[in-house]
């Protein structure tokens, strides 16, 4: 067993004024070095999860570890230091006039010593292929460009997690991948945590685990197989099941024999067109 | 709008693009207080050159610098009349009826309109020489020491640079809800004044409740990547005084040296 890094134990919170909580009894661990994909309907909870992790809310009842410091006040800023964040919007996260000062905020805010700074900058743009863009401005980066932006602001503080809330909803497909690829790499390159919030089933299949929130609580917890596997109780809960899987679904109700819920399209289309050889 | 020079960058290679932002900022404010040395033809001769020396250090095409210049002739043309009919100095050189013109309103005219045309000159090569960027970090280390009288000098400073960047994104923004209300039939061109002034509303409730929404993401992303004031920060830009800089402002010591000589 893989030591954890976050641990939430019965999480219970409410926005102030509300009466419905947001998050009910959570609890939930996330192992080092692991890809943990966190998928809800919205107002599942799990943008107030996300939050949770950032010390941006603090539980009502229950306790939070985040890399061995329990979530308060004080260790607040300890926490941001080491867990990172990717929000939605690509251009209300951009702080900087430039690429290059973007990505040197973070490294500000922690009072990074000049001389560091500037090499942790060159350095976390060139990971995220984005150093001939030094000087560029936001408003000439399409979005999938200023979320590399972003992820090499979190980078520059090399963090333990990175969190990516929603990061990829916004952007075209092929900004989609370019995101999902840098943090894949990213990850291998170096051992990194990342806990992606989702409500794209595509972006889920390819994490480790994949936790269900439903109504403010873990619905289901497990690897993508095993979760795609309830296909229609995800449908139910207004998720949207991944193509292939829900085609060999349909495939299947006409009779076709296919062996399991494929969850890329590669491996379906292997599986279709050897299909007849196995007869 | 192209035209426009105010608050314009233009990035080339000049000694004056090089030069450290406070020593151009605090040049710019004591030009403004030595312009008013100049009292007759040779000190405003001398302020003249001055200023054409610094265009030419500039690299800026002069000819572009006059064009940009197109809006604030007015001005210059309608302070230049008012001393004229309103000066009653010197020698009377025209008397057509009510109209009498000295020598004194066309001098006074003359020197107040070449005052201001150098004042603006000078005053825009701040603007085209350097970035907006590096005007905001030259403020915000010249008005350090304001810091001690409780001045919220980082903070200012990061509200112009956030306002800096956000303007091409609103401005993208402006011009898609625009687009969306002529395509649903909003006219912004034509009709009388009060039409399309009212027709400027439902663009700018959109955008002002877009700009709230922003402001408020940019402040979680912001805390989110551990900003909590300006205490404790270090900067990424720095700012390096060089022997140039001050070269600079012994050159204006000198010009007010000249200045004092020359005014009778």
């Amino acid at each position: 067993m893989k030591e954890n890094i976050i641990s939430i134990n019965h999480v219970h919170f409410r926005y102030p004024g509300q009466t419905v909580y947001a998050l009910k009894d959570v609890s939930l661990n996330v192992a080092k070095g692991e890809w943990l994909a966190i998928v809800g309907h919205n107002g599942s909870g799990k943008s107030t999860l996300a939050k949770m992790l950032n010390g941006l809310h603090y539980p009502e009842e229950g306790q939070v570890t985040i890399c061995n410091f329990p979530l308060k006040d004080e260790f607040v800023w300890d926490i941001r230091r080491r867990l990172g964040m990717v929000f939605q919007n690509p251009d209300n996260q951009f702080v900087g006039t430039t690429v290059q000062d973007d990505v040197a905020f973070g490294l500000e805010n922690n009072g990074i010593p000049h001389e560091v700074m500037v090499e942790r900058v060159k350095a976390s743009l060139q990971r995220v292929g984005m150093l001939d863009f030094l000087n560029q401005e936001p408003h000439h980066l399409s979005g999938g460009q200023k979320q590399r932006v972003a992820i090499a602001g979190v980078i520059a503080l090399q963090p333990d997690i990175i969190l990516l809330d929603e990061a990829t909803s916004m952007l075209d497909p092929r900004g989609r991948e370019e995101v999902l690829r840098t943090v894949r790499q990213l990850k291998e390159e170096q051992d990194l945590t990342v806990i992606s919030i989702t409500h794209d089933l595509e972006e889920a299949s390819r994490a480790d685990r994949i936790i269900v929130l439903n109504k403010g609580s873990v619905y289901r917890e497990g690897t993508p197989e095993e979760i795609f596997q309830l296909n229609e109780e995800l449908i139910k809960l207004g998720l949207d099941v991944p193509f292939p899987v829900k085609l060999s679904e349909i495939l299947r109700l006409q009779d076709f024999e296919i062996a399991s819920n494929y969850l890329s399209e590669e491996e379906l289309v292997r599986e279709l067109w050897t299909s007849n050889f196995k007869k | 709008m192209e035209k426009m020079i105010f608050g314009r960058y233009l990035p080339l290679q000049s000694p004056v693009h090089e030069l450290d932002p406070r020593a151009k900022l605090l040049f710019i404010f004591g030009f403004v207080i030595v312009v008013f040395l100049a009292n007759n033809i040779l000190s405003y001769g001398i302020l003249a050159v001055f200023t054409l020396l610094c265009i030419y250090l500039s690299r800026i095409n002069i000819r572009f610098l006059l064009s940009g210049l197109k809006p604030v002739i007015w001005i210059i043309a309608f302070t230049f009349l008012l001393h004229i009919f309103l000066t009653k100095e010197g020698d009377l050189l025209f008397n057509i009826g009510f109209l009498k013109i000295y020598e004194g309103g066309v001098r006074q005219g003359a020197f107040i309109s070449l005052r201001f045309l150098l004042l603006i000159l000078v005053t825009s090569l701040l603007t085209l020489t350097t970035s907006p960027i590096s005007i905001t970090d030259g403020l915000e280390s010249l008005l350090n020491p304001f810091k001690k009288l409780k001045l919220p000098v980082h903070e200012l400073a990061l509200m112009m640079s956030i306002s800096l960047r956000f303007i091409p994104t609103l401005m993208d923004e402006t011009d898609k809800i625009m687009k969306a209300q002529i395509a649903r039939g909003a006219d912004f061109s034509s009709g009388p004044i009060k039409e399309r002034v009212k027709a400027v509303v439902p663009l700018l409730i959109p955008l002002f409740v877009s700009a709230f929404k922003r402001a408020e993401e940019l402040a979680v992303a912001m805390e989110a990547r551990g900003y909590r004031g300006g205490e404790g920060r270090t900067k990424y830009r720095l700012l390096h005084w060089q022997g140039k800089d001050s070269a600079a402002l012994v050159l204006l010591l000198v010009l007010a040296a000249l200045l004092w000589w020359a005014r009778s």
